[in-house]
Parts: C-alpha cells; structure tokens; sequence
C-alpha cells in the first residue's frame, strides 16, 4: 500500500497529525510526506521513526520528499 | 535525526541565560518572557502608555536576528503566508490578554516556577487545560489552512523593521518610551540582553524550541521532545535561583505576581487553547516569523496590538490581581477563541486533497 501526504505549508501539529493517521492506516508499505518547512520535516521524521519506519529525507528545491517505508 | 542533546542544551542556556540577565538587572523571575518583553515593546513605541512597562527590549531583537540568521545559514529559510491571517491576529491579541492575565507567557511561567512561585503552577494547570481543549478542536478538523510561497522578499519584512528598531534605538533611544520605575526600568546591559537574545534565537531556530508545543505533543503524541527543553529551562533556572538566592516557595509575595488562582488558571487556559490553535507558544511564533512565516509576524503583531488593549482599557493584571474589566475580558477572549474555533471547523473550505492513496507496491 502506498499514500502521499501533502503537508505543505501546514504548521505544526498537522503534518504530524496526518502523517500519523496515514502510518496508522496502512501500516506498512510506502508513505511519502511532502513539507515545506524545517519543523515539520524533523516532526514528521520523529514520529515515524518512533512508530518503527525508515526514513529518508530528499530536498527538492522549497520543498522536502521525506520517504518514510515499513516492511 | 537530531536526538534530544541539542534542545536539553537549548533550554538549558536558555534557564542560565535568563538568571544571568535577572540579576544583571531584568526583574525579578523575568530575566525572559517572550509576551512580557512584547508588552514593553509595544509601551516604547507609545501603542500603550502604561509608564511602568515601556522598554525596547533588546532580547526580543537578538531573538529574531539569531533566528533570521541561523534559518539563512541552515538554508530553511522559507517564505510562505496566506494561512488565515487575520484571523491568527486575533488569536495572538486573545492569547496575550490571557498571558497579561497571568503575568507572564509559558517561559516565565516555567520561571517563575523555579523561583518557587506556586501560582505559576496554577497558571502551568490552566495552560494544559487550554492546550488540552485545543488539542480537541485539532482533532476535529480545525486548521488555519494551508501557507503558500510568497515572494522571498516577503520574508525579509519582519526581521528587517526589527533590524531597523535595533538601529533606531541605538542610534536615538529618546524616540522610544522608557519607564523610569516598574519592570521597564529594570533592564540589563544592552549588549548582554542582545547577546542572549541572539545565542537563545540561533538555538530556538535550530530545535525549533516551543513550550506550548510541548505539552501538545506530549497529550498529543506521547512525544517527549519539545518538553525536554522546558526540562531544560525549569532544572537551569531552579540552579541558578538556588545559587543566586532568588528561591522563595510559596504564593503570597512572588515579584511581579498575583494570588487569584482563578484568573490566573483562566488566563492561561485562555492563552494555551489559543497557542495551540496557532501552533506554537510566542517564543515558536518570533522564530517562526524569523523564518520567513508571514504568518506568524502576523501573529506577533497580534500579540503587541493585544498588549496594547491590554494596558490601554485596563484588562492588565498587576500584583494587586487582575481588575474586573481584565476578568470580563478572560471570559470574553475565550468565547471568541472557542467560537472561532467551532466556526472555522464548520465552515472550513474543502480545499485540495492533503492525502492521496494508491495501492501500487
């Protein structure tokens, strides 16, 4: 299962907020998370880490891709 | 990423930073307090004429330029705005009567606490009810909606007119009002209030330090981050009044303090639920600013206009309690703020998709 959330330009606690419901929801699989804002990039990083999902950040130019993956 | 060791550290500079600056002559449980140094920003400019709270308050200025310069350096610096504007200008007017309430925003209430004052600890339980109600109307779909890139000139606005205060003021303080007794008089150094404000600016920038936030992703998340640097603050601040001998516990006689547990529960209830629907406490919200949020230089102009109603129609609380007109506009400020609230939800535009789900591997 794969999701993309769209978190740009949504202060925090949203990007948490919706990555979670979408890690909750699929449970594993592949989620990408697009913020635009440092707070939210690191926020969004902790929480899955902390519900057991690798993350990798990729900047694209304003924006970051963060790839967040459960097997 | 980045583990809990850089906003410990954070908080506590922040804690020795603000001893430092008490007792090199801040007042007392006051060596910083993002809402109280507004107020006193917004009396210099003459927004209010309370004589005893006007003071260009340097700590603010080397706040935001810290936080200007490490958001440049780090390249996050982001210029976006167009998220409910006006009405985050509300809520940051609100969200100070509240502080003005209790005397102080979450930092000085994290202050004072280590100073022993236990009304603080009244204001910390009025503040967790606010910001749990706040969590509830986030939960039930209230956002200010979705911030847009703006011109990167946009960005510049707010750290510039700071920059352009600090010049004015060094060059000609007789522009600006300055108290000659009260809190406003009592001030440090300039270059050391400036100093801190820039060291705590670069490091609120870097762990995106927020008291409020803190308590919110705790109830929220479990997430312990953000409130290790309240512990931060708390543990430097409790040391240093110990060594300073500046701890005195109890309720009666707290500086710059008042005993009315209601007001001071309300007032902060009223300042938690507004912080969270904002996103973050005024510390998170000048750095923000700094970072190119319009939004939240938005939000910060809310919060001086608000000092401003505060002292200009008598809502202000003093040592002697808060005056019924302040009490009334407690009360007011948070039908408004859970109205909005309630109205934001129901009529909130769909708006595009934030999610989108697929099924391919």
């Amino acid at each position: 299962m794969e999701a993309v959330v769209d978190a740009r330009g949504l202060m925090c606690p949203e990007p948490v907020l919706l990555t979670r419901r979408e890690l909750q929801r699929l449970k594993k699989g592949k989620v990408r998370v697009i913020v635009d804002a440092a707070a939210a990039r690191d926020n969004v990083t902790r929480l899955a880490q902390h519900e057991g999902w690798r993350v990798s950040v990729r900047e694209e130019g304003n924006t970051w891709l963060l790839i967040l993956e459960k097997d | 990423m980045r583990g809990k060791g850089l906003i410990l550290l954070a908080g506590l500079a922040a804690g020795a930073l603000a001893i430092w600056l008490m007792v090199a002559g801040n007042p007392p449980n006051m060596g910083l307090c993002i809402a109280c140094f507004l107020r006193d920003i917004s009396g210099a400019l003459g927004l209010h004429t309370a004589q005893p709270v006007q003071y260009l308050r340097p700590e603010i200025v080397g706040l935001v330029l810290g936080a200007f310069a490490s958001a440049l350096a780090t390249r996050e610096f982001r210029v976006t705005g167009g998220a409910s504007a006006l009405t985050r200008f509300v809520l940051g007017l609100f969200v100070m009567i509240g502080f003005l309430a209790f005397l102080g925003c979450p930092l000085r209430m994290t202050l004072r606490l280590a100073a022993g004052d236990l009304n603080a600890l009244v204001g910390l339980c009025g503040l967790v009810a606010g910001v749990g109600i706040g969590i509830i109307f986030i939960n039930r779909g209230f956002s200010l909606g979705r911030a847009v890139p703006q011109a990167r000139a946009g960005g510049y606005v707010f750290p510039g007119l700071v920059a352009f205060l600090l010049v004015l003021f060094l060059a000609a303080p007789a522009l600006f009002a300055a108290s000659t007794q009260g809190p406003g008089a009592a001030h440090a150094p300039v270059a050391l209030s400036l100093a801190a404000g820039l060291i705590i600016g670069v490091l609120a920038q870097r762990t995106r330090l927020c008291l409020v936030g803190g308590f919110r992703d705790l109830i929220f998340f479990r997430d312990y981050y953000l409130i290790t640097g309240l512990i931060g603050l708390f543990a430097a601040a409790l040391v240093g009044n110990l060594l300073v001998g500046n701890f005195h516990l109890g309720f009666a006689d707290q500086p710059v303090a008042h005993t009315d547990g209601i007001w001071n529960f309300l007032g902060m209830t009223l300042a938690g639920l507004g912080s969270v629907l904002l996103g973050g406490c005024p510390l998170r919200q000048l750095v923000a600013a700094s970072e190119g949020n319009t939004d939240a230089a938005v939000t910060v102009l809310g919060f001086i206009v608000g000092a401003a109603v505060a002292h200009n129609f008598g809502l202000a609380a003093s040592p002697k309690g808060v005056p019924a007109a302040g009490q009334l506009a407690v009360v007011v400020g948070l039908a408004v703020v859970l109205g909005l609230a309630a109205l934001v939800i129901a009529t909130r535009t769909t708006g595009e998709r934030s999610v989108v789900r697929g099924s391919s591997g």
